[in-house]
């Protein structure tokens, strides 16, 4: 059973961080438990239709159909991240005020509720056919002791529930006025890691350069495989072993989203300097 | 972003030209379950998985990571690998279905 929960819950682990941060960074957004609830349901409905089919997007694109299908979904991910974080560099000032002076949800942010929304069913659905598949064989092989192994399964799962609540317990006990420079770094950082990560599977199953397999083995400070590793590899995209492409694709990507913020931030709030500065992105005080 | 990766597909076969390492799974263990490659060399590796269960060749040595359905059969590319020996194993089963690939410097 021990080990049936460890197996799920690895799997669940990121998605569990992700859906936690996404919850902290959609704080006040009116209906936003609807578009994570809506994430999450579609994520696991779509993990099962993509277990039911495993065989045949694995021998999809001459064999490279799961390498192409993960690191599409990723860059989907990254797009959304990235549109949220430059819709909160425009709306973000505005949004945190309204929540101080009426101390209530603001009922704009919709579209970003949405991308949001499909970052979290991405999140989901990525790991959670590789949970299905494994809960099916459980179910399927004729193993005694297969209801404990099942049992593991849910208990892996509802762990991966509660690193979602810790996460965003975390994350909204930082006073609002600074939540959303927080989460707003936060989420540029999950998204160049994404990035990093698309490239490394693409590059994996050799279908873009790999600028060199292994620009550094750091394994001897922090095994990506360790539970520290792994939070830091979901939550800032860590790597012990990086290519070349995916180090250019994170710093690309992180780039992008930081300078865009900035640009926008800068447009956008000038006749309200003095009271909602600290809501701005990306300001390091 | 599909136009870019099937305008790749052509060029990448050559590096399937490279050694292969064929793996099969059966009753949750690997056969053979310890293979040589040359080491500093790009190769690929074929897993077949005759059991009625999923299983996901898994390996952070070698940073992959693929699902096997009933039946069928993955390829992966791996290396190039420094001299050493590298572990592999089926997530699902890591009790039984272990094995190692290690590299050899060329002569």
């Amino acid at each position: 059973m021990l080990a049936s929960m460890l197996i799920v819950f690895r799997e669940v682990f990121e998605a569990g961080l992700i859906v936690g941060i996404v919850a902290a960074a959609t704080r006040g957004i009116l209906h936003r438990g609807l578009f994570i609830g809506g994430g999450i349901t579609t994520g696991v409905a779509g993990a099962v239709v993509l277990a039911f089919f495993a065989g045949a997007l694995s021998d999809a694109l001459g064999g490279r159909g799961q390498e192409v299908f993960n690191a599409s979904i990723l860059i989907i991910a990254v797009l959304m991240l990235g549109w949220h974080n430059l819709w909160v560099a425009s709306h973000g000032r505005e949004m945190a005020r309204q929540m101080k002076v009426m101390g209530q949800a603001v009922a704009a942010g919709e579209t970003s509720l949405i991308a949001m929304a499909v970052v979290v069913g991405v999140a989901v659905l990525r790991e959670g056919a590789e949970v299905v598949l494994f809960l099916y064989g459980i179910a399927a092989s004729t193993n005694e002791g297969w209801a404990a192994l099942l049992l593991g399964g849910a208990l892996g799962i509802a762990l991966g529930g509660a690193v979602s609540l810790v996460v965003y317990a975390g994350l909204v006990a930082i006073p609002i006025h600074r939540l959303f420079s927080v989460t707003s770094w936060l989420i540029a950082l999950v998204a160049a890691g994404m990035a990093g990560q698309a490239a490394a599977v693409l590059a994996g199953a050799d279908l873009i350069p790999s600028w060199g397999y292994q620009l550094w083995d750091s394994r001897w400070l922090l095994s990506q495989d360790s539970v520290p590793g792994r939070a830091l590899h979901a939550l800032v995209g860590y790597a012990d072993r990086p290519m070349g492409v995916q180090l250019v694709a994170y710093i690309v990507v992180l780039f992008a989203l930081i300078v865009g913020a900035r640009l926008i931030a800068g447009k956008s709030g000038s006749p309200d300097r003095s009271s909602g500065r600290s809501a701005t992105p990306f300001r390091a005080s | 972003m599909a136009a870019l990766v099937l305008a790749c597909l052509p060029a990448s076969e050559t590096a399937f030209a490279a050694d292969v390492v064929t793996l099969m799974l059966k009753d949750h263990r690997f056969t053979p379950n310890e293979v040589n490659v040359s080491a500093g060399e790009r190769f690929r590796i074929e897993v077949e998985n005759r059991d009625s269960t999923p299983a996901e060749f898994e390996s952070s040595d070698l940073r992959v990571e693929k699902i096997v359905v009933p039946g069928g059969k993955i390829t992966v590319m791996a290396g190039p690998l420094k001299p050493g020996t590298y572990k592999f194993f089926d997530d699902y089963h890591p009790d039984t279905a272990t094995g190692t690939i290690t590299a050899k410097p060329k002569e």
